[in-house]
Protein backbone atom coordinates (compact mmCIF):
# COMPACT_ATOMS: atom_id res chain seq x y z
CA UNK A 1 0.00 0.00 0.00
CA UNK A 2 1.59 3.23 -1.20
CA UNK A 3 0.08 6.18 0.63
CA UNK A 4 0.59 9.91 0.17
CA UNK A 5 -0.55 12.11 3.09
CA UNK A 6 -0.96 15.84 2.47
CA UNK A 7 -0.13 17.91 5.52
CA UNK A 8 -0.28 21.61 6.19
CA UNK A 9 1.42 23.84 8.71
CA UNK A 10 -1.07 25.91 10.74
CA UNK A 11 -0.81 28.28 13.71
CA UNK A 12 -1.41 26.57 17.05
CA UNK A 13 -5.10 26.65 18.03
CA UNK A 14 -4.53 29.13 20.85
CA UNK A 15 -2.69 31.68 18.65
CA UNK A 16 -3.84 35.27 18.94
CA UNK A 17 -4.57 36.26 15.36
CA UNK A 18 -3.31 39.61 14.01
CA UNK A 19 -2.23 41.03 10.66
CA UNK A 20 0.53 43.21 9.18
CA UNK A 21 1.21 45.15 5.95
CA UNK A 22 -2.03 47.07 6.06
CA UNK A 23 -3.98 43.96 7.07
CA UNK A 24 -3.00 42.07 3.97
CA UNK A 25 -0.77 39.47 5.61
CA UNK A 26 -1.00 37.20 8.68
CA UNK A 27 1.35 38.32 11.45
CA UNK A 28 3.72 35.37 11.95
CA UNK A 29 5.63 37.03 14.77
CA UNK A 30 5.93 34.65 17.79
CA UNK A 31 3.46 32.22 16.23
CA UNK A 32 3.86 28.59 17.27
CA UNK A 33 3.18 26.29 14.31
CA UNK A 34 1.74 22.79 14.41
CA UNK A 35 0.71 20.15 11.88
CA UNK A 36 -2.93 20.78 10.96
CA UNK A 37 -4.79 18.54 13.46
CA UNK A 38 -7.02 16.83 10.87
CA UNK A 39 -3.94 15.98 8.78
CA UNK A 40 -1.93 14.70 11.73
CA UNK A 41 -4.41 13.04 14.07
CA UNK A 42 -6.61 11.37 11.48
CA UNK A 43 -5.07 11.22 7.98
CA UNK A 44 -1.46 10.51 8.93
CA UNK A 45 -2.21 8.12 11.79
CA UNK A 46 -4.71 6.12 9.72
CA UNK A 47 -2.14 5.91 6.91
CA UNK A 48 0.41 4.53 9.39
CA UNK A 49 -2.10 2.00 10.75
CA UNK A 50 -2.83 0.78 7.21
CA UNK A 51 0.88 0.46 6.52
CA UNK A 52 1.34 -1.51 9.74
CA UNK A 53 -1.32 -4.06 8.76
CA UNK A 54 -0.88 -4.16 4.99
CA UNK A 55 2.76 -3.16 4.51
CA UNK A 56 3.90 -0.39 2.21
CA UNK A 57 5.09 3.14 2.47
CA UNK A 58 3.78 6.45 3.83
CA UNK A 59 5.07 9.64 2.25
CA UNK A 60 4.02 13.06 3.50
CA UNK A 61 3.81 16.02 1.20
CA UNK A 62 3.44 19.70 1.99
CA UNK A 63 3.75 23.04 0.25
CA UNK A 64 5.86 25.75 1.85
CA UNK A 65 9.27 27.32 2.27
CA UNK A 66 11.99 25.78 4.48
CA UNK A 67 10.15 27.35 7.43
CA UNK A 68 7.81 24.33 7.40
CA UNK A 69 10.60 21.79 7.90
CA UNK A 70 9.92 21.68 11.66
CA UNK A 71 6.37 20.40 11.19
CA UNK A 72 7.59 17.97 8.52
CA UNK A 73 10.03 16.52 11.10
CA UNK A 74 7.14 16.22 13.56
CA UNK A 75 5.12 14.20 11.03
CA UNK A 76 8.18 12.06 10.28
CA UNK A 77 8.66 11.51 14.03
CA UNK A 78 5.11 10.17 14.26
CA UNK A 79 6.12 7.56 11.72
CA UNK A 80 5.95 8.66 8.08
CA UNK A 81 8.76 7.13 6.01
CA UNK A 82 9.79 10.14 3.96
CA UNK A 83 8.65 13.58 2.94
CA UNK A 84 8.29 15.87 -0.04
CA UNK A 85 8.29 19.64 0.30
CA UNK A 86 7.08 21.70 -2.63
CA UNK A 87 9.11 24.86 -2.27
CA UNK A 88 6.51 27.55 -2.82
CA UNK A 89 4.40 29.97 -0.82
CA UNK A 90 1.02 28.18 -0.52
CA UNK A 91 -1.05 31.16 -1.65
CA UNK A 92 -4.29 29.37 -2.54
CA UNK A 93 -5.81 25.90 -2.59
CA UNK A 94 -5.56 25.44 -6.36
CA UNK A 95 -1.83 26.16 -6.61
CA UNK A 96 -1.24 23.74 -3.72
CA UNK A 97 -3.48 21.01 -5.18
CA UNK A 98 -2.06 21.36 -8.70
CA UNK A 99 1.53 21.16 -7.46
CA UNK A 100 0.74 18.07 -5.37
CA UNK A 101 -1.20 16.44 -8.24
CA UNK A 102 1.68 17.10 -10.63
CA UNK A 103 4.08 15.47 -8.18
CA UNK A 104 1.80 12.46 -7.62
CA UNK A 105 1.16 11.84 -11.32
CA UNK A 106 2.51 8.46 -12.40
CA UNK A 107 3.91 7.60 -8.95
CA UNK A 108 1.32 4.90 -8.29
CA UNK A 109 -0.11 6.00 -4.94
CA UNK A 110 -2.99 3.78 -3.86
CA UNK A 111 -4.45 6.35 -1.51
CA UNK A 112 -3.99 10.09 -1.16
CA UNK A 113 -5.15 11.25 2.28
CA UNK A 114 -5.59 14.72 3.76
CA UNK A 115 -7.45 16.28 6.67
CA UNK A 116 -10.98 17.49 5.93
CA UNK A 117 -9.87 21.12 6.25
CA UNK A 118 -7.08 23.24 7.67
CA UNK A 119 -7.75 25.27 10.79
CA UNK A 120 -6.24 28.44 9.31
CA UNK A 121 -7.92 29.05 5.94
CA UNK A 122 -10.73 26.52 6.52
CA UNK A 123 -11.10 25.78 2.82
CA UNK A 124 -11.62 22.01 2.59
CA UNK A 125 -10.64 22.41 -1.04
CA UNK A 126 -7.24 20.79 -1.64
CA UNK A 127 -8.10 17.04 -1.56
CA UNK A 128 -11.13 17.42 -3.86
CA UNK A 129 -9.04 19.44 -6.30
CA UNK A 130 -6.23 16.85 -6.29
CA UNK A 131 -8.79 14.15 -7.08
CA UNK A 132 -10.19 16.15 -9.99
CA UNK A 133 -6.73 16.88 -11.38
CA UNK A 134 -5.73 13.20 -11.19
CA UNK A 135 -9.17 12.06 -12.37
CA UNK A 136 -9.65 9.96 -9.24
CA UNK A 137 -12.69 9.36 -7.02
CA UNK A 138 -12.88 11.64 -3.98
CA UNK A 139 -14.64 10.94 -0.71
CA UNK A 140 -14.90 13.86 1.71
CA UNK A 141 -15.20 13.79 5.51
CA UNK A 142 -14.36 10.13 6.07
CA UNK A 143 -14.70 9.15 9.71
CA UNK A 144 -13.67 5.53 9.11
CA UNK A 145 -11.44 4.01 6.43
CA UNK A 146 -10.81 0.36 5.73
CA UNK A 147 -9.23 -1.46 2.81
CA UNK A 148 -10.98 -4.48 1.27
CA UNK A 149 -8.93 -5.97 -1.52
CA UNK A 150 -8.54 -3.26 -4.12
CA UNK A 151 -11.23 -1.04 -2.62
CA UNK A 152 -11.50 1.54 0.11
CA UNK A 153 -14.55 1.46 2.35
CA UNK A 154 -15.21 4.85 3.89
CA UNK A 155 -17.84 5.89 6.40
CA UNK A 156 -19.13 9.43 6.30
CA UNK A 157 -21.24 10.88 9.11
CA UNK A 158 -23.96 13.00 7.56
CA UNK A 159 -26.92 14.80 9.05
CA UNK A 160 -29.32 11.97 8.35
CA UNK A 161 -27.06 9.15 9.56
CA UNK A 162 -23.97 7.32 8.33
CA UNK A 163 -23.16 6.57 4.69
CA UNK A 164 -20.83 3.76 3.69
CA UNK A 165 -19.05 4.53 0.44
CA UNK A 166 -17.00 1.94 -1.38
CA UNK A 167 -14.63 2.96 -4.13
CA UNK A 168 -11.93 1.24 -6.11
CA UNK A 169 -8.36 2.40 -5.52
CA UNK A 170 -6.59 4.66 -6.19
CA UNK A 171 -8.71 7.31 -4.52
CA UNK A 172 -8.44 10.57 -2.62
CA UNK A 173 -10.01 10.68 0.85
CA UNK A 174 -10.33 13.51 3.36
CA UNK A 175 -10.25 12.61 7.04
CA UNK A 176 -12.60 13.77 9.78
CA UNK A 177 -12.75 12.96 13.48
CA UNK A 178 -13.05 9.25 14.18
CA UNK A 179 -10.74 7.92 11.45
CA UNK A 180 -7.92 7.35 13.95
CA UNK A 181 -6.64 8.33 17.38
CA UNK A 182 -3.83 10.88 17.68
CA UNK A 183 -0.35 9.48 18.35
CA UNK A 184 2.40 11.17 20.32
CA UNK A 185 5.86 10.71 18.81
CA UNK A 186 8.28 8.76 21.01
CA UNK A 187 12.01 9.43 21.43
CA UNK A 188 12.92 6.73 18.91
CA UNK A 189 10.63 8.30 16.33
CA UNK A 190 12.05 11.75 16.97
CA UNK A 191 15.62 10.46 16.57
CA UNK A 192 14.74 8.53 13.41
CA UNK A 193 13.01 11.59 11.91
CA UNK A 194 16.27 13.52 11.91
CA UNK A 195 17.78 11.36 9.21
CA UNK A 196 14.68 10.72 7.09
CA UNK A 197 14.73 12.21 3.62
CA UNK A 198 12.90 15.41 2.71
CA UNK A 199 12.80 15.79 -1.05
CA UNK A 200 12.48 19.45 -2.11
CA UNK A 201 10.89 20.23 -5.48
CA UNK A 202 9.57 23.43 -7.11
CA UNK A 203 5.87 24.34 -7.29
CA UNK A 204 4.10 24.12 -10.62
CA UNK A 205 1.04 26.36 -10.45
CA UNK A 206 -0.11 29.85 -9.66
CA UNK A 207 -3.09 31.01 -7.62
CA UNK A 208 -6.65 31.57 -8.84
CA UNK A 209 -7.74 33.57 -5.77
CA UNK A 210 -5.96 35.82 -3.29
CA UNK A 211 -6.65 37.65 -0.04
CA UNK A 212 -7.12 41.39 -0.47
CA UNK A 213 -7.67 42.25 3.18
CA UNK A 214 -8.06 40.64 6.59
CA UNK A 215 -10.31 41.99 9.31
CA UNK A 216 -11.01 40.93 12.88
CA UNK A 217 -14.60 40.35 13.97
CA UNK A 218 -16.24 43.08 16.05
CA UNK A 219 -15.43 42.68 19.71
CA UNK A 220 -18.25 41.14 21.73
CA UNK A 221 -19.82 43.48 24.24
CA UNK A 222 -19.69 42.34 27.85
CA UNK A 223 -21.94 39.47 28.87
CA UNK A 224 -25.26 40.38 30.47
CA UNK A 225 -25.67 38.28 33.59
CA UNK A 226 -29.17 37.11 34.49
CA UNK A 227 -30.28 35.95 37.94
CA UNK A 228 -30.85 32.16 37.82
CA UNK A 229 -34.16 32.70 39.59
CA UNK A 230 -35.36 35.06 36.88
CA UNK A 231 -35.42 32.98 33.70
CA UNK A 232 -38.49 34.92 32.52
CA UNK A 233 -36.19 37.90 32.12
CA UNK A 234 -33.75 35.89 29.98
CA UNK A 235 -36.57 34.69 27.73
CA UNK A 236 -37.89 38.24 27.45
CA UNK A 237 -34.43 39.56 26.47
CA UNK A 238 -33.99 36.80 23.87
CA UNK A 239 -37.34 37.81 22.43
CA UNK A 240 -37.36 41.62 22.55
CA UNK A 241 -33.66 42.54 22.65
CA UNK A 242 -31.81 39.76 20.80
CA UNK A 243 -34.87 38.92 18.65
CA UNK A 244 -33.88 35.28 18.21
CA UNK A 245 -37.11 33.71 19.48
CA UNK B 1 -22.55 36.24 -17.03
CA UNK B 2 -25.29 33.81 -16.01
CA UNK B 3 -25.41 32.36 -12.50
CA UNK B 4 -25.86 28.67 -11.73
CA UNK B 5 -26.88 27.53 -8.26
CA UNK B 6 -26.48 23.94 -7.12
CA UNK B 7 -29.45 22.94 -4.96
CA UNK B 8 -30.60 19.70 -3.34
CA UNK B 9 -34.01 18.30 -2.59
CA UNK B 10 -34.18 15.60 0.07
CA UNK B 11 -37.39 13.74 0.90
CA UNK B 12 -39.15 15.91 -1.65
CA UNK B 13 -38.17 19.19 0.01
CA UNK B 14 -35.58 21.76 -1.03
CA UNK B 15 -32.97 21.93 1.70
CA UNK B 16 -32.89 25.11 3.76
CA UNK B 17 -29.24 25.67 2.86
CA UNK B 18 -30.17 25.31 -0.85
CA UNK B 19 -32.86 27.98 -0.57
CA UNK B 20 -30.25 30.27 0.97
CA UNK B 21 -27.90 29.54 -1.95
CA UNK B 22 -30.67 30.21 -4.49
CA UNK B 23 -31.52 33.55 -2.89
CA UNK B 24 -27.81 34.43 -2.69
CA UNK B 25 -27.23 33.51 -6.35
CA UNK B 26 -30.33 35.42 -7.44
CA UNK B 27 -29.13 38.52 -5.63
CA UNK B 28 -25.76 38.28 -7.41
CA UNK B 29 -27.59 37.84 -10.73
CA UNK B 30 -29.49 41.04 -10.01
CA UNK B 31 -26.25 42.88 -9.20
CA UNK B 32 -24.78 41.69 -12.50
CA UNK B 33 -27.97 42.17 -14.51
CA UNK B 34 -28.19 38.53 -15.50
CA UNK B 35 -30.27 35.39 -14.90
CA UNK B 36 -30.09 32.88 -12.07
CA UNK B 37 -30.66 29.20 -12.80
CA UNK B 38 -31.12 26.69 -9.99
CA UNK B 39 -29.96 23.14 -10.68
CA UNK B 40 -32.12 21.08 -8.34
CA UNK B 41 -31.00 17.50 -7.63
CA UNK B 42 -33.48 15.00 -6.29
CA UNK B 43 -37.20 14.36 -6.38
CA UNK B 44 -39.43 17.41 -5.93
CA UNK B 45 -42.99 18.32 -6.91
CA UNK B 46 -43.68 21.24 -9.26
CA UNK B 47 -44.97 23.12 -6.27
CA UNK B 48 -41.73 22.54 -4.38
CA UNK B 49 -39.65 23.54 -7.42
CA UNK B 50 -41.62 26.78 -7.66
CA UNK B 51 -40.00 27.74 -4.37
CA UNK B 52 -36.77 28.31 -6.30
CA UNK B 53 -38.63 31.15 -8.03
CA UNK B 54 -39.88 32.49 -4.73
CA UNK B 55 -36.25 32.77 -3.70
CA UNK B 56 -35.34 34.53 -6.94
CA UNK B 57 -34.33 31.98 -9.60
CA UNK B 58 -35.65 32.59 -13.13
CA UNK B 59 -35.02 29.03 -14.26
CA UNK B 60 -34.96 25.60 -12.70
CA UNK B 61 -33.09 22.67 -14.19
CA UNK B 62 -34.52 19.65 -12.41
CA UNK B 63 -32.29 16.58 -12.17
CA UNK B 64 -35.17 14.39 -11.05
CA UNK B 65 -33.39 11.06 -11.51
CA UNK B 66 -30.54 11.60 -9.07
CA UNK B 67 -30.12 8.62 -6.76
CA UNK B 68 -31.31 9.26 -3.21
CA UNK B 69 -27.82 8.60 -1.82
CA UNK B 70 -25.87 11.69 -2.86
CA UNK B 71 -23.11 10.79 -5.32
CA UNK B 72 -20.51 13.58 -5.52
CA UNK B 73 -18.99 12.27 -8.77
CA UNK B 74 -22.36 12.16 -10.50
CA UNK B 75 -23.23 15.59 -9.12
CA UNK B 76 -19.95 16.99 -10.51
CA UNK B 77 -20.71 15.61 -13.97
CA UNK B 78 -24.20 17.09 -13.78
CA UNK B 79 -22.92 20.52 -12.73
CA UNK B 80 -20.46 20.57 -15.65
CA UNK B 81 -23.30 19.75 -18.06
CA UNK B 82 -25.42 22.51 -16.56
CA UNK B 83 -22.55 25.01 -16.79
CA UNK B 84 -22.22 24.11 -20.45
CA UNK B 85 -25.94 24.54 -21.04
CA UNK B 86 -26.35 27.85 -19.22
CA UNK B 87 -22.96 29.37 -19.98
CA UNK B 88 -22.72 30.21 -16.28
CA UNK B 89 -19.80 32.36 -15.19
CA UNK B 90 -20.61 32.22 -11.50
CA UNK B 91 -21.45 28.94 -9.76
CA UNK B 92 -22.91 28.85 -6.26
CA UNK B 93 -22.85 25.93 -3.83
CA UNK B 94 -23.81 25.62 -0.20
CA UNK B 95 -20.78 24.92 2.02
CA UNK B 96 -22.11 21.57 3.24
CA UNK B 97 -21.19 17.97 2.40
CA UNK B 98 -22.31 18.37 -1.21
CA UNK B 99 -20.49 21.68 -1.57
CA UNK B 100 -17.33 20.34 0.01
CA UNK B 101 -17.31 17.31 -2.29
CA UNK B 102 -18.32 18.95 -5.55
CA UNK B 103 -17.15 22.59 -5.56
CA UNK B 104 -13.38 21.84 -5.35
CA UNK B 105 -13.75 19.30 -8.16
CA UNK B 106 -15.47 21.81 -10.44
CA UNK B 107 -12.95 24.50 -9.48
CA UNK B 108 -9.99 22.35 -10.48
CA UNK B 109 -11.63 21.06 -13.67
CA UNK B 110 -12.59 24.52 -14.91
CA UNK B 111 -9.57 26.25 -13.35
CA UNK B 112 -12.12 28.59 -11.80
CA UNK B 113 -11.26 30.37 -8.55
CA UNK B 114 -13.19 29.08 -5.53
CA UNK B 115 -13.99 30.82 -2.28
CA UNK B 116 -15.45 28.27 0.13
CA UNK B 117 -17.55 29.18 3.14
CA UNK B 118 -18.41 32.71 1.95
CA UNK B 119 -20.30 34.90 4.42
CA UNK B 120 -21.12 37.95 2.28
CA UNK B 121 -22.44 38.97 -1.11
CA UNK B 122 -19.60 39.77 -3.51
CA UNK B 123 -18.22 43.29 -3.77
CA UNK B 124 -18.09 44.22 -7.47
CA UNK B 125 -16.70 47.73 -7.04
CA UNK B 126 -13.16 46.63 -7.88
CA UNK B 127 -13.07 43.22 -9.50
CA UNK B 128 -14.94 40.42 -7.71
CA UNK B 129 -14.28 39.88 -4.04
CA UNK B 130 -16.11 38.01 -1.32
CA UNK B 131 -15.58 37.55 2.41
CA UNK B 132 -15.15 34.31 4.32
CA UNK B 133 -14.22 33.33 7.86
CA UNK B 134 -10.63 32.21 8.43
CA UNK B 135 -8.64 30.99 11.42
CA UNK B 136 -11.73 29.07 12.57
CA UNK B 137 -13.84 32.19 12.93
CA UNK B 138 -11.15 34.32 14.58
CA UNK B 139 -10.80 36.55 11.49
CA UNK B 140 -12.45 37.42 8.19
CA UNK B 141 -10.62 37.47 4.85
CA UNK B 142 -11.76 39.27 1.74
CA UNK B 143 -10.79 37.12 -1.24
CA UNK B 144 -10.45 38.35 -4.81
CA UNK B 145 -11.28 35.81 -7.50
CA UNK B 146 -8.99 36.38 -10.47
CA UNK B 147 -10.54 33.99 -12.97
CA UNK B 148 -13.33 34.53 -15.48
CA UNK B 149 -15.46 31.73 -14.03
CA UNK B 150 -16.05 32.13 -10.31
CA UNK B 151 -17.20 29.61 -7.73
CA UNK B 152 -18.55 30.40 -4.28
CA UNK B 153 -19.74 28.02 -1.61
CA UNK B 154 -21.96 29.84 0.85
CA UNK B 155 -21.75 29.18 4.57
CA UNK B 156 -25.25 28.20 5.76
CA UNK B 157 -27.14 30.73 7.91
CA UNK B 158 -24.77 33.57 7.10
CA UNK B 159 -26.52 35.70 4.46
CA UNK B 160 -30.25 36.47 4.92
CA UNK B 161 -32.59 35.27 2.17
CA UNK B 162 -34.84 37.55 0.13
CA UNK B 163 -38.21 36.45 -1.20
CA UNK B 164 -39.35 37.58 -4.64
CA UNK B 165 -42.41 36.98 -6.80
CA UNK B 166 -40.43 35.43 -9.65
CA UNK B 167 -42.13 32.55 -11.43
CA UNK B 168 -39.38 30.17 -12.46
CA UNK B 169 -39.54 28.14 -15.66
CA UNK B 170 -38.95 24.46 -14.98
CA UNK B 171 -37.09 22.08 -17.25
CA UNK B 172 -36.25 18.45 -16.57
CA UNK B 173 -32.51 17.94 -16.84
CA UNK B 174 -31.20 14.42 -16.57
CA UNK B 175 -28.40 14.73 -19.11
CA UNK B 176 -25.74 13.31 -16.84
CA UNK B 177 -27.74 10.64 -15.05
CA UNK B 178 -28.63 8.54 -18.09
CA UNK B 179 -25.08 7.91 -19.30
CA UNK B 180 -23.17 8.03 -16.05
CA UNK B 181 -21.60 5.00 -14.41
CA UNK B 182 -20.56 5.81 -10.87
CA UNK B 183 -17.33 4.49 -9.43
CA UNK B 184 -18.83 4.78 -5.97
CA UNK B 185 -21.06 2.29 -4.21
CA UNK B 186 -23.03 4.22 -1.61
CA UNK B 187 -25.23 2.68 1.05
CA UNK B 188 -26.81 3.98 4.23
CA UNK B 189 -25.61 2.23 7.36
CA UNK B 190 -27.54 4.02 10.02
CA UNK B 191 -30.46 6.27 9.44
CA UNK B 192 -31.35 8.78 12.07
CA UNK B 193 -35.09 8.35 12.50
CA UNK B 194 -35.31 10.48 15.60
CA UNK B 195 -37.13 13.07 13.51
CA UNK B 196 -35.06 15.65 15.32
CA UNK B 197 -33.94 18.92 13.84
CA UNK B 198 -30.75 18.78 11.76
CA UNK B 199 -27.98 20.37 13.77
CA UNK B 200 -26.35 22.08 10.81
CA UNK B 201 -29.61 23.65 9.72
CA UNK B 202 -31.01 24.47 13.17
CA UNK B 203 -31.69 28.09 14.05
CA UNK B 204 -31.84 27.26 17.74
CA UNK B 205 -29.38 24.90 19.43
CA UNK B 206 -29.18 23.66 23.02
CA UNK B 207 -25.76 22.23 23.82
CA UNK B 208 -24.40 20.67 26.98
CA UNK B 209 -21.09 19.44 28.34
CA UNK B 210 -19.39 17.78 31.26
CA UNK B 211 -21.22 20.04 33.70
CA UNK B 212 -24.21 17.70 33.24
CA UNK B 213 -22.30 15.08 35.30
CA UNK B 214 -23.67 12.06 33.42
CA UNK B 215 -25.71 10.93 30.40
CA UNK B 216 -28.67 10.13 32.64
CA UNK B 217 -29.15 13.85 33.22
CA UNK B 218 -29.67 14.68 29.54
CA UNK B 219 -33.43 14.33 29.73
CA UNK B 220 -33.73 17.89 31.04
CA UNK B 221 -31.53 19.15 28.20
CA UNK B 222 -33.75 17.36 25.68
CA UNK B 223 -36.86 18.71 27.33
CA UNK B 224 -35.49 22.25 27.02
CA UNK B 225 -34.62 21.64 23.35
CA UNK B 226 -38.07 20.16 22.63
CA UNK B 227 -39.85 23.04 24.30
CA UNK B 228 -37.84 25.51 22.29
CA UNK B 229 -37.92 23.53 19.03
CA UNK B 230 -34.12 23.40 19.09
CA UNK B 231 -31.54 20.84 17.99
CA UNK B 232 -29.25 19.30 20.60
CA UNK B 233 -25.45 19.42 20.52
CA UNK B 234 -22.59 18.66 22.89
CA UNK B 235 -18.95 19.37 23.68
CA UNK B 236 -16.05 17.14 22.71
CA UNK B 237 -15.33 15.46 26.09
CA UNK B 238 -18.96 14.39 26.31
CA UNK B 239 -18.92 12.70 22.89
CA UNK B 240 -15.46 11.22 23.53
CA UNK B 241 -16.63 9.42 26.66
CA UNK B 242 -19.76 8.26 24.88
CA UNK B 243 -22.38 10.22 26.80
CA UNK B 244 -23.63 11.62 23.50
CA UNK B 245 -23.28 10.52 19.84
CA UNK B 246 -20.34 11.87 17.82
CA UNK B 247 -22.55 13.67 15.34
CA UNK B 248 -23.67 16.01 18.12
CA UNK B 249 -20.12 17.18 18.81
CA UNK B 250 -19.62 20.81 17.85
CA UNK B 251 -16.22 22.47 17.93
CA UNK B 252 -12.90 22.61 16.14
CA UNK B 253 -12.72 18.88 15.44
CA UNK B 254 -16.46 18.22 15.35
CA UNK B 255 -18.79 20.28 13.23
CA UNK B 256 -19.05 24.05 13.04
CA UNK B 257 -22.50 25.57 13.39
CA UNK B 258 -23.86 29.10 13.29
CA UNK B 259 -27.41 29.15 14.64
CA UNK B 260 -29.31 32.26 15.66
CA UNK B 261 -29.28 31.12 19.27
CA UNK B 262 -26.75 28.83 20.95
CA UNK B 263 -27.42 27.87 24.56
CA UNK B 264 -24.34 26.29 26.17
CA UNK B 265 -24.89 24.44 29.43
CA UNK B 266 -22.04 23.21 31.61
CA UNK B 267 -19.45 23.83 28.88
CA UNK B 268 -16.36 25.74 30.00
CA UNK B 269 -15.73 27.29 26.58
CA UNK B 270 -12.29 26.03 25.55
CA UNK B 271 -10.97 27.77 22.45
CA UNK B 272 -11.47 24.58 20.43
CA UNK B 273 -15.17 24.55 21.32
CA UNK B 274 -15.57 28.25 20.54
CA UNK B 275 -14.08 27.68 17.08
CA UNK B 276 -17.14 25.62 16.21
CA UNK B 277 -19.79 27.98 17.57
CA UNK B 278 -18.40 31.51 17.37
CA UNK B 279 -20.51 32.18 14.29
CA UNK B 280 -23.70 31.94 16.38
CA UNK B 281 -25.66 35.18 16.41
CA UNK B 282 -26.53 35.05 20.12
CA UNK B 283 -24.83 32.91 22.77
CA UNK B 284 -26.30 32.10 26.18
CA UNK B 285 -23.96 30.45 28.68
CA UNK B 286 -25.16 28.61 31.77
CA UNK B 287 -22.35 27.54 34.08
CA UNK B 288 -21.93 27.28 37.83
CA UNK B 289 -18.35 28.56 37.56
CA UNK B 290 -18.51 32.34 37.10
CA UNK B 291 -14.88 32.22 35.88
CA UNK B 292 -15.67 29.89 32.94
CA UNK B 293 -14.00 31.38 29.83
CA UNK B 294 -17.20 30.89 27.83
CA UNK B 295 -18.79 33.89 29.59
CA UNK B 296 -16.35 36.15 27.70
CA UNK B 297 -17.84 34.97 24.41
CA UNK B 298 -21.44 35.07 25.64
CA UNK B 299 -24.18 37.64 25.11
CA UNK B 300 -26.17 36.45 28.11
CA UNK B 301 -24.91 34.46 31.07
CA UNK B 302 -26.45 32.62 33.98
CA UNK B 303 -24.21 31.61 36.86
CA UNK B 304 -25.87 28.62 38.42
CA UNK B 305 -26.15 24.86 38.59
CA UNK B 306 -27.44 23.27 35.37
CA UNK B 307 -29.80 20.92 37.21
CA UNK B 308 -31.43 23.87 38.89
CA UNK B 309 -31.39 26.40 36.02
CA UNK B 310 -32.50 24.24 33.06
CA UNK B 311 -35.96 23.29 34.39
CA UNK B 312 -36.59 26.94 35.25
CA UNK B 313 -35.56 28.05 31.78
CA UNK B 314 -37.71 25.34 30.17
CA UNK B 315 -40.66 26.54 32.22
CA UNK B 316 -40.01 30.16 31.21
CA UNK B 317 -39.91 29.20 27.52
CA UNK B 318 -43.12 27.19 27.92
CA UNK B 319 -44.86 30.18 29.44
CA UNK B 320 -43.55 32.42 26.67
CA UNK B 321 -44.79 30.01 23.98
CA UNK B 322 -48.26 29.87 25.51
CA UNK B 323 -48.47 33.65 25.66
CA UNK B 324 -47.28 34.04 22.08
CA UNK B 325 -49.16 31.11 20.60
Amino acid sequence: MKILVCISQVPDTTTKISFVDNDTRFNEDKVQYIVNPYDEWYALVRALELKETLGGNVTIITVGTSAVDAVIRKALAIGADDAVRIDMDPSDAYSVAKSIADYATGKGYDIILAGKETIDYNGSEVPGMIAALLNLPFIALGSKLDIEGNSAVVEVELDGGIEVIKTTLPAVISAAKGMAEARIPNMRGIMAARTKNIEVIPGTASALVGVKKFTLPNAKSAVKLIDPDNMDQLVELLHSEAKVI
Amino acid sequence: MAILIFAESTNGKLKKASLESISYGARIAKMLGTEATALVCGEASAEELAKAGTFGAQKVLHASQMPSNFDPQLASTLVLKAVEKTGAKTIIFSHDYAGRSVAPRISAMLQAGLVSGAVSLPDLSAGFSVKKNVFSGKAIAEYVIHTDVKIISLLPNSVPTEQTNTVASIETFNDATSEYVSGLNITKKAIDNSGGILLTEAELVVSAGRGMKGPENWNIVEELANTLGAATACSRPVSDIGWRPHHEHVGQTGIAIRPNLYIAIGISGAIQHLAGVNGSKVIVVINKDSEAPFFKAADYGVVGDAMDVIPKLTEAFRKFKLQNA
